[in-house]
């Protein structure tokens, strides 16, 4: 009797193997955000129409997102068929070899339609490496009844230096109101993000043509300088340990009377069920000290098929499908404009149903198409990357630079020794990973 | 069934072959399970292998080591380990004690107030920073900053005048109930009729507390010392959470995470995870030493 089950056993797992043969099962890795959560909403759509191919989803934040799919990319694991990465990830990855070019999308997927910088920022030796699912930049968001009492109007694009200005006016912090947020957490996505957005806009860069770190130089001086002062003076107590979460927080809470940060915050404090604000809050482009280049910095979370997955066909039908026009039509269709992922297709800002609900539409949409991600300050650059460097290191140095910015907004250190401190860590792994002799 | 049962008894040297044969698979899955991992994290931290970098795994002697070691963020994370222990162990050594006191005298509801203090043992790290992070300490909106406020006073800027005691302050109350019950418990064993004849000598509840109560708990304290420090160097979420690491508030665990995970660099990582182990070793050879000193005594 005991031997007995075993054949049944067997044939089931039999016809089991039988169904899953025809049918197959993509495993797709992606970022935890909004948008990801809906289009994972809508995945049954996908399968209704797609029914040889069934989705399997992955959903990670972004940190722990980019340590699994790295490691696994860089060891050949082959996890996952599908994963979201960004513009540091596609030069560095497509130079191993480790991604699947994406020409090949076809016709109803329309790259043409794409928005410039973020179709170059995710092209590598001229293929498409990952098609961009949302993107974004930054933009410059203010409270309007604050600046209407105080008596000042913001010009068409502001200044870092008309913005702490304005700031020291509408500072109130025994009413709760601070001039200025920003981001102070330390994390190279975090406070490097919007402080090497910055500098570029002060002529400042990460490296020089020799890899030399550039921490050192008057422009990152006067840059970190500006930037502590206006946090110290015009910024929320605690503002070293602000991240984008805490900052879009104190905003819709009413209490920053200037944020600059990224444009995914506009719909969130344009949307009266999330933020007390909605009706007050103005935009305007990213800050610009007039030496041609503004804040704004570049990001898009985009899909990408690894080298090691061997159901490229059908990762490609998904993509085809998630960040192709027919999605942005679906979700339109479904949930309302304000609910399509945005920054990545031109159409979608020339879509007057689209413009009517987005007040942020051209600012974001401008602030995106004017960031050279190939030269992204005033000095020529050997990396690439707005707000970072896509280069192996980048991240290291981020990480520990930032540390020390965040120390100098908490008032642990000033600006200059939080500079040598940054040129002395920035030197020390650039040697370690050998890029000097 | 019946074929498989011994009949006879085998000679010694047949015992110990098949107490060897039989041992064998454990001892293999020891090996490795352990040992082979830990030598190929010591052949790693030998070579000069980054996940992101050029395919060659070039051996490069102890540079991995003296790397970490000449790193001018080292010494300031071990420095803050060692710090963030004392700091958590006074805390919630010298709270739980005084709670420990309390609830021994509570005879009511003993239960409920055991299951109120503990409670936060059961809240996950980074939940607990969040909460402490966002709803306490936050100095524009936080309940410590609208307190000061109902005063006068300025709110305090935890995390950037004080973020290592801040930090601090979250773990040891993670841990206070850890402390707290392992007293509660040594306490409520105490001998009723020592307590009893030293009032009835005369002895101050203070006097009581010094060299009856206090000599008592040295094992439980000490105990306690071993466990929480063993759980506490691998502090992590807590930094993560809260001010993301810096010079002022990296541990050594938080300076292993940001040098690998930001780096892929295998071998940087594998020395830096060796170092912490030698670290944690040497810390847990004292502290076992200083407990089993007061077990004797």
């Amino acid at each position: 009797m005991k031997g007995a089950r075993w054949p049944a056993l067997l044939s089931m797992a039999l016809a089991s193997c039988g169904t899953g043969g025809d049918k197959t099962t993509l495993t797709i890795a992606m970022v935890n955000d909004g948008d990801m959560a809906r289009l994972k909403s809508f995945s049954k759509d996908f399968e209704a129409t797609h029914p040889s191919i069934r989705l399997k989803w992955v959903i990670l934040p972004e940190s722990t997102l980019r340590q699994r799919v790295t490691t696994d990319v860089a060891i050949r694991g082959g996890q996952y068929d599908v994963f979201t990465i960004g513009p540091y990830e596609v030069p560095v990855w497509a130079k191993r070899n480790w991604l699947t070019p994406l020409n090949d999308l076809g016709r109803e997927y329309n790259a043409d339609d794409l928005i410039g910088p973020i179709r170059s920022a995710l092209t590598y030796n001229g293929a498409l490496y990952a098609a961009p699912f949302n993107g974004e930049s930054a933009i410059t968001m203010y409270r309007k009844d604050l600046f209407q009492k105080a008596g000042i109007t913001m010009p068409a694009t502001p200044s870092w230096t008309f913005l702490i200005q304005a700031a020291a006016k509408i500072h109130r912090p025994e009413q709760g109101v601070y001039g200025l947020c920003l981001r102070g957490k330390a994390g190279w996505g975090e406070n490097m993000a919007l402080i090497v957005s910055m500098a570029n806009s002060f002529g400042a860069r990460l490296f020089d043509k020799h890899w030399q770190p550039q921490f050192n130089t008057p422009e990152w001086r006067n840059a970190v300088t500006t930037y502590v002062d206006a946090l110290r003076k015009y910024g929320p107590s605690g503002a070293a340990a602000n991240g984008f979460n805490d900052n879009i927080a104190l905003f819709a809470q009413g209490k920053c009377g200037i944020w600059f940060d990224a444009t995914v915050a506009a719909p969130f404090l344009s949307d009266p069920k999330t933020s007390t604000v909605s009706s007050k809050v103005g935009f305007a482009p990213p800050p610009d000290q007039g030496l041609g280049r503004h804040s704004g910095w570049l990001w898009t979370w985009a899909f990408a098929i690894p080298a090691t997955s061997r159901k490229t066909a059908a990762a490609k039908e998904f993509i085809r499908w998630a960040a192709g026009p027919p999605y942005i039509n679906l979700v339109a269709h479904r949930l309302g404009w304000l609910a399509v992922p945005p920054g990545t297709r031109k159409s979608l800002y020339t879509n007057p149903d689209y413009r009517r609900v987005a007040p942020f539409a051209d600012i974001s949409l401008n602030a995106i198409k004017s960031v050279d991600t190939s030269s992204p300050t005033v000095k020529p650059v050997p990396y690439v990357g707005a707000q970072y460097a896509a280069i192996p290191e980048f991240p290291g140095i981020g990480t520990e630079v930032g540390q020390q910015f965040s120390a100098a907004v908490a008032g642990q250190i000033s600006p200059d020794e939080a500079l040598a401190e940054a040129q002395a860590a920035a030197k020390r792994q650039m040697a370690a990973a050998g890029y000097y002799k | 069934m019946t074929a498989s049962t011994v009949s006879g008894s085998p000679g010694r040297s047949h015992l110990r072959l098949s107490g060897r044969l039989l041992v064998a698979p454990a001892l293999i899955m020891l090996l490795v399970t352990s040992i082979l991992p830990f030598i190929v994290t010591v052949r790693f931290s030998l070579i000069d292998y980054r996940l992101l970098g050029p395919k060659e795994h070039v051996f490069i002697g102890l540079t991995n080591y003296t790397r970490l070691l000449t790193d001018p963020a080292f010494l300031p994370a071990l420095g803050n380990s060692l710090l963030l222990i004392a700091q958590v162990l006074a805390i919630s050594i010298g709270l739980g004690l005084g709670i420990a006191l309390l609830l021994e005298r509570v005879v009511v509801g003993r239960g409920l107030l055991r299951i109120l203090v503990v409670s936060p043992f059961f809240v996950m790290p980074p939940v607990a920073a969040l909460l402490w992070k966002n709803l306490l300490m936050a100095p524009v909106s936080g309940f410590f900053a609208w307190i000061a406020s109902l005063f006068g006073l300025q709110a305090f800027d935890w995390f950037a005048r004080a973020p290592l005691s801040s930090i601090a302050l979250i773990v040891a109350w993670q841990w206070l109930p850890f402390a707290c019950l392992i007293l509660l418990t040594s306490l409520q064993s105490f001998d009723r009729e020592q307590r009893e004849a030293a009032e009835l000598d005369g002895a101050s509840p203070f006097a009581i507390f010094r060299y009856l109560v206090l000599p008592y708990l040295a094992r439980p304290i000490a105990i306690v010392v071993m466990m929480e420090t063993i759980f506490l160097l691998s502090v992590f979420a807590e930094i993560f959470v809260t001010t993301g690491g810096g010079r002022a508030s990296s541990n050594l665990a938080f300076l292993v995470y940001s040098q690998v995970m930001f780096q892929y660099d295998i071998g940087a990582a594998s020395a830096a995870g060796l170092v912490a182990v030698l670290f944690a070793n040497i810390l847990a050879y004292f502290l076992v030493r200083a407990v089993g000193r007061s077990l004797d005594a």
